[in-house]
């Protein structure tokens, strides 16, 4: 199991593009994969799941990948996070 | 064939086959299934067809209108691949042995309360809207009632509908959608404001039963006199094709007007410019010979977007309009938001009569931070041509006083900033009847009037106009609207203060030459009325037509009687 934290330091949060794309990004490795944020937790591949979470500017949010490809995801994550400017 | 009359709304005649854009019935009952597996791949099925149907929606919105048009498509199709959506329906029918409609709807309806009370992020909120189309597109395919989708259009068609809102007129492919017939609204309803805007011919307020136009049926509109005809015989249909044809040539004698002042017969000078509010609309303003643009409905910039619109965004598109325009004069009017344009990203709270209610420059004032970031924008455009400013819906002088503190702070920060500024002229639009009664003192305090009629009339009539039950009662040509129309203009050139108008009046072929009486400086009006308003006025002398206007407001008790005088002065001249 893998897991990292981020900042998001995005001013709108993670909003509906940047959403959609990393449940994209996400729902390209077999790993289950999780997003966490102010103790709750929703699969990472589920546009709705992320977007009901409400994430802000400034929340830190944990995001764990479990399974054979778990790595590969969580790197390909934080690349889709860079681009997308929602963390540092 | 049968024959029906409604409201002409749009200029132009069309035949082709009708396509009805209704609303199908969605409803279903609560039922207890027995077999859950065959109702998941009931669902499952629904949700395939649904996004394939949605692939070809984006395919061809994609192509047809671009990108930020298509990309609401993506997001449905998102939704209907998202794991935990489809895991939730499932196992709700697997438990509680329920059918996929009631299902699908109740974790639908949860997601969308979860978004709705989301009120920090406008953008999650209006997500809603995405989860409850595609919920009625999957609930369409179960039910076996097909959905309308006006993007689908793949043939020549006449659009049959109760009403048209922005949503599927955004979705109409031009060269497809030939006219179109709705049985809501008069003349300044959103259809038939849209049709005119998209030189699309249309009937709107259709006095017979739409029920009655079935998929594919023959119609022909006339835009030019509000009848429809349904079916119609092969001696009609050769008819409207050579009227058709003598209209086309009509319009092209027109065209010969497009690059001449606007000239009465006895040499007076008023302006015709035209109303817009897209970077489209200008460019027909251009071609159709507009001496200005008269109104710029600056809302529709808050309108076609999810949030509010930034300085600098709208900053390019005020310049690019005074640019274009190149020396001529643009009146922008501060955004006219609320009353029947709700903005979904502002929360503005429903009102029990929104044409009465929190709008337009009542908002502005009490929101100024928007208020002052569209000022600056304008400030700073207004170094690249001749730009004005109008305010809406002002009541009262002390409002009117209020806004003009606003600009003149926004414009001395902006010059304390060093950024270039032009000169702005600061009116007001005259469409309540308290300003219009106080015309004399707003003259001593603003640079211009433009009256907005379509307001004014409705306020004067105390009549909805977007209610077809009392559209009898809309009518520009009572005396007791003349006489305020009057007094306004009058009182206006007794203060040395230009008069326009901007409301639907000012293209009206029978109210113009009223106007020109009155001495009205602009007529602003759909670029569409141009040409033939130039032609019109070229005949008629401005002398005659004073005596025609003080027989309106002196003589008249009633609109038939205006038209009588109308039509005598025009057989004279």
């Amino acid at each position: 199991m893998e897991k990292r934290q981020y900042n998001i330091t995005a001013e709108t949060g993670i909003h509906a593009r940047p959403a959609t794309l990393l449940v994209q990004t996400a729902s390209k490795f077999n790993s289950d994969i999780t997003l966490e944020y102010q103790e709750k937790s929703v699969n990472l591949k589920s546009i709705m799941g992320v977007m009901s979470l409400g994430v802000g500017q400034s929340a830190s949010v944990t995001i764990t990948a479990d399974g054979d490809d778990e790595k590969d995801a969580l790197d390909a994550i934080t690349e889709t996070m860079k681009t997308e400017g929602l963390t540092d | 064939m049968t024959k029906f009359k409604g409201i002409a709304a749009s200029d132009g005649i069309a035949i082709a086959s009708a396509f009805r854009l209704t609303e199908p019935d969605l409803s279903f009952d609560k039922k207890t299934i027995k077999n859950p597996d065959t109702e998941i791949d009931r669902l499952n099925q629904a949700i395939e067809i649904s996004k394939q149907e949605l692939r070809t929606i984006q395919q061809r919105t994609f192509k047809d209108l671009g990108r930020h048009e298509a990309e609401v498509f993506k997001a449905h199709i998102a939704i209907l691949s998202d794991p935990e959506l489809l895991k939730r329906i499932e196992s709700m029918i697997k438990t509680q042995h329920v059918n996929a409609e009631y299902a699908l709807k109740d974790v639908s309806d949860s997601y969308v309360k979860i978004f709705n009370s989301m009120t920090d992020n406008d953008y999650i909120k209006q997500r809603s809207t995405d989860i409850n189309d595609v919920t009625k597109r999957v609930l369409s395919h179960l039910l076996g009632v097909p959905l309308t989708d006006p993007a689908l259009i793949d043939h020549k068609v006449i659009i049959i509908a109760h009403d048209l809102t922005p949503s599927d007129t955004a979705q109409f492919v031009p060269n497809y959608v030939k006219g179109i017939v709705s049985d809501m609204g008069g003349r300044t309803s959103h259809s038939a404001i849209m049709s005119r805007t998209m030189e699309i011919p249309a009937v709107v307020g259709f006095q017979g039963s739409l029920a009655d136009i079935k998929d594919g049926d023959q119609v022909i509109v006339d835009g030019l006199t509000g009848n429809v005809i349904v079916k119609p015989s092969n001696d009609e249909k050769n008819e409207y094709v050579e009227k058709i044809k003598k209209y086309r040539q009509a319009n092209s004698q027109l065209t010969s007007f497009r690059n001449v002042a606007t000239t009465s017969s006895d040499g007076k000078h008023p302006i015709i410019a035209a109303n817009i509010g897209t970077l489209d609309d200008l460019q027909a303003a251009i071609d159709n010979g507009a001496e200005g643009i008269g109104l710029f409905r600056t809302e529709f910039l808050y309108m076609d977007s999810d949030e509010l619109p930034s300085e600098q965004s709208q900053f390019d598109i005020y310049k690019t309009v005074v640019q274009r325009m190149a020396g001529k004069p643009v009146i922008f009017r501060t955004a006219d938001i609320g009353g029947d344009k709700e903005l979904p990203y502002l929360h503005t709270p429903h009102e029990a009569n929104p044409f009465l209610g929190y709008r337009a420059i009542r908002m502005s004032l009490d929101q100024p931070d928007i208020f002052r970031t569209q000022l600056r924008a304008l400030i700073r455009a207004s170094a690249y041509g001749n730009l004005s400013i109008m305010f809406p819906m002002i009541a009262t002088i002390t409002e009117f006083e209020h806004a003009k503190r606003i600009f003149e702070d926004e414009r001395a920060k902006l010059i304390a900033q060093d950024v270039a500024v032009g000169d702005i002229r600061v009116g007001i639009m005259v469409e309540v009847p308290a300003a219009a009664l106080l015309a004399d003192q707003f003259a001593n305090v603003v640079d211009f009037m433009s009256i907005g009629t379509n307001d004014l009339i409705q306020y004067v009539m105390a009549a909805d106009r977007g209610n077809r039950r009392i559209s009898y009662l809309y009518q520009p040509y009572n005396p007791s609207v003349l006489r305020l129309i009057k007094s306004v203009i009058d009182a206006c050139h007794d203060n040395g203060t230009p008069a326009y108008m901007c409301g639907e009046m000012a293209g009206d072929q029978k109210a113009i030459p009223i106007l020109v009486g009155m001495g009205l400086n602009e007529f602003s009006m759909s670029a569409t009325s141009i040409l033939k308003s130039r032609a019109l006025i070229k005949e008629l002398d401005s002398r005659e037509m004073v005596t025609l206007a003080n027989k309106t407001v002196s003589l008249a008790s009633t609109s038939q009687q205006v038209l009588k005088y109308v039509h005598q002065a025009l057989g004279k001249s």
